[in-house]
């Protein structure tokens, strides 16, 4: 495919004063997974609802799958699997059921229907709970569940907005083992997260903040083009450390990790960090690393731009 | 105990600063009481008056025009038709446009010279209320004086006789059971379907429902019909019980009473698929369901005689549903009229449903803007 899977220019929405989606261009090619990373509030559903043609933009154009969006919307459904932030299957009807109804919804023919549902139980490890209430299964296997029915028609585009917030870190980490399994099939991932962990896993990134892009690409470039020195700090009294790092105007954040202080500068060279923290700390049993910036440097110092 | 009245008060106004926050229960809160009252206020008048019905006069006498007149001042009746023979009386009042004939005899004059009863009336019994005022009628006083030679009239015991039809013994569950049909069915059928939608957008159902390529017409038509058949097991109850039981004659024929009873499942379901597009919780569902039962109740003609009511509430009571079905069923099911005889009326419930379902459609977006 030339055109990107995802293509948007200039999309942005309102809903009255506040601006949800600012102008943001995207280009996201087929076969990846692509991650928007940011805090409630930041517009990543909001995005995720006008690429699916659910929400009207107030501005910009959007392409997806080389449909104009929104448009095409209707025709665009047949391709793309959405899996909602909430879990949207019915609580009330079992596993099979669930994924029976959608199969005739999305106009599965009856075997074909039922092959392909006996292939989803056995993929997200479902078999075992098909007769299974919704109501009563665990976050991880709803998730489970509710991947199974967003992939159910074999999209070749796949949102999932959120799709990990109420699973533990075991599950977390198979349903991403899952993901890329789908992304070997050629499938293209849309997902939203606000966890750096899983925000890693992407192959491209954006982080979005108060509706903004702010910042795009792979996780391993965005760290490495980080203009931002990070300083660990190991000591005592690091509560009181933390607070008088503040104020030195280079310091752009502090946030205390067990034993150290990890603290963001804006400043020039390693050595002038260092330096400026150790004379304006002024307190000579504090050690002084500089370390890698992680990618939560790089969101930190990403939402921080935003501060006027 | 001022942390327990604080408390109290923690709650009380939480809860009424969530009140008025949902808009439509707000509404609610004055409107129930301003249109009930307004619904109850007209539509109890228990003193029946201009009951539509038709005269048969077979002597062409001088008397029977005065009979006539005497009759339409009571005001009880109002006249709507002449007819020339007994027989297309009969079947006005089978087809439900007149409630009642009074047939004059071709010995009229005789009759009231020996003081014999002046004539017949010919009464659809169906409704209670409506046999109960025309049998008022029996013994009143005729005064046939002007032009004719004093005294020549002698007074009659009984003025005219009076033939009940279709529920000669007057037992009021003849009347109540097929209206109860309309009622139940009401309620039952517009709150399920109104709540059906709201409740898959409160549980978030319908976020994954609009990203599937389902059309809004095969979505509402697919909601619907599951509670077709619940409002067949309801109404073959209630007319099941309404004959073993209460003994309630059935004196139609079984497809007519299949049709129309079909046709008002159709328009409830489609009328509750409207208020699912409008309210946005189940709860607000519930009580534009409850907004729409009252009148359905009370002006139907469930509870009153649709044609005792003033003319405002038979306007509102022109467009409910329930009015048209408590007309067809007590048509069917008491007179036995058939489906042609009631046509206009079922006419007017497959019209409502196409204008209802067009009208959910149209409002049922598949975006979430």
């Amino acid at each position: 495919m030339n055109e990107p899977a995802i293509l948007t220019r200039g999309l942005s929405k309102r809903f009255g004063e506040l601006v949800a989606v600012d102008n943001i261009d995207l280009d996201i090619q087929a076969r990846e997974i692509y991650g928007f990373l940011g805090p409630n509030g930041s517009g990543k559903t909001t995005a995720i609802r006008m690429l699916c043609g659910l929400l009207t933009p107030s501005a910009g154009s959007v392409r997806v799958l080389e449909l104009d969006i929104p448009g095409d919307a209707e025709r665009l459904r047949r391709r793309i699997g959405y899996m909602t932030q909430a879990f949207s299957l019915y609580d009330d009807l079992s596993v099979e059921e669930n994924l029976g109804f959608l199969a005739r919804i999305h106009g599965l023919p009856r075997y074909q229907g039922g092959r392909r549902i006996e292939e989803l139980l056995d993929r997200y490890t479902l078999r075992g709970m098909r007769a299974r209430r919704a109501a009563d299964m665990s976050g991880g296997q709803r998730q489970r569940l509710a991947l199974a029915a967003a992939t159910l028609h074999s999209p070749d585009l796949l949102f999932l907005d959120e799709p990990t917030s109420a699973v533990d870190p075991e599950n977390r980490r198979d349903f991403w083992e899952k993901l890329f399994d789908l992304v070997d099939e050629g499938k293209t991932i849309l997902v939203s997260t606000h966890y750096m962990d899983e925000a890693e896993r992407c192959h491209q990134l954006a982080i979005l903040d108060t509706g903004r892009l702010r910042r795009q690409g792979s996780p391993a470039q965005l760290m490495a083009e980080l203009d931002r020195r990070v300083v660990e700090v190991r000591g005592h009294n690091l509560r009181q450390v933390k607070s008088r790092a503040l104020q030195i105007p280079e310091v752009e954040s502090a946030a205390q990790q067990g034993m150290q202080l990890r603290v963001l500068m804006n400043a020039q060279s390693a050595g002038s960090a260092i330096d400026i923290l150790r004379n304006s700390l002024a307190d000579a049993d504090l050690e002084m690393v500089l370390a890698r910036p992680s990618l939560e440097d790089v969101f930190v110092a990403s939402t921080q731009d935003a501060a006027p | 105990m001022t942390g327990s009245a604080r408390r109290i008060m923690a709650v009380a106004d939480k809860e009424l600063r969530q009140l008025s926050r949902d808009r439509v229960t707000f509404g609610m809160v004055v409107m129930i009481p301003l249109i009930q009252l307004l619904l109850f206020g007209y539509a109890i008048n228990t003193m029946v008056r201009d009951i539509p019905v038709a005269i048969v006069d077979l002597s062409g006498s001088a008397a029977a025009r005065v009979i006539t007149e005497q009759v339409r001042v009571t005001q009880v009746v109002d006249i709507v038709a002449i007819y020339d023979t007994p027989a297309e009386a009969e079947a006005a009042v089978v087809a439900g446009t007149i409630r009642a004939a009074l047939v004059l005899p071709h010995d009229l004059t005789q009759r009231l010279v020996a003081g014999d009863t002046a004539g017949q009336w010919i009464v659809d019994g169906s409704d209670t209320m409506v046999g109960s005022a025309l049998l008022g009628l029996r013994s009143m006083p005729l005064q046939i004086e002007a032009g004719t030679p004093q005294g020549a009239y002698r007074p009659a015991g009984t003025t005219f006789e009076v033939a009940l039809f279709f529920n000669p013994e007057r037992r009021s569950e003849v009347n109540i059971v097929p209206g109860l049909t309309a009622v139940i069915l009401t309620m039952t059928m517009i709150l399920f379907t109104s709540a059906a939608l709201v409740r898959e957008r409160e549980r978030g159902n319908m976020e994954l429902l609009i990203t599937t390529p389902i059309y809004p017409l095969e979505l509402m038509i697919g909601k619907l019909i599951p509670y077709i058949f619940v409002g067949i097991i309801q109404i073959t109850i209630i007319l099941g019980l309404g004959r073993l039981v209460f003994a309630v004659p059935f004196n139609g024929q079984f497809t007519d009473l299949v049709v129309i009873t079909l046709a008002f499942i159709a328009a409830s379901l489609t009328l509750g698929l409207l208020i699912s597009t409008v309210a946005r919780t189940q709860m607000q569902a519930m009580q534009m369901t409850v907004f729409i039962l009252m009148p359905s109740i009370l002006l139907s003609g469930f509870m009153f005689p649709y044609d005792a009511m003033p003319l405002p509430a038979q306007y509102i009571a022109e467009v409910l549903p329930a009015t048209h079905f408590i007309r067809l069923i007590r048509g069917v099911y008491l007179r036995g009229a058939e489906v042609e005889q009631l046509l206009p009326d079922l006419l007017w419930l497959a019209g409502f449903t196409v204008l209802m379902l067009l009208i959910a459609t149209l409002r049922f977006r598949k975006t979430l803007d």
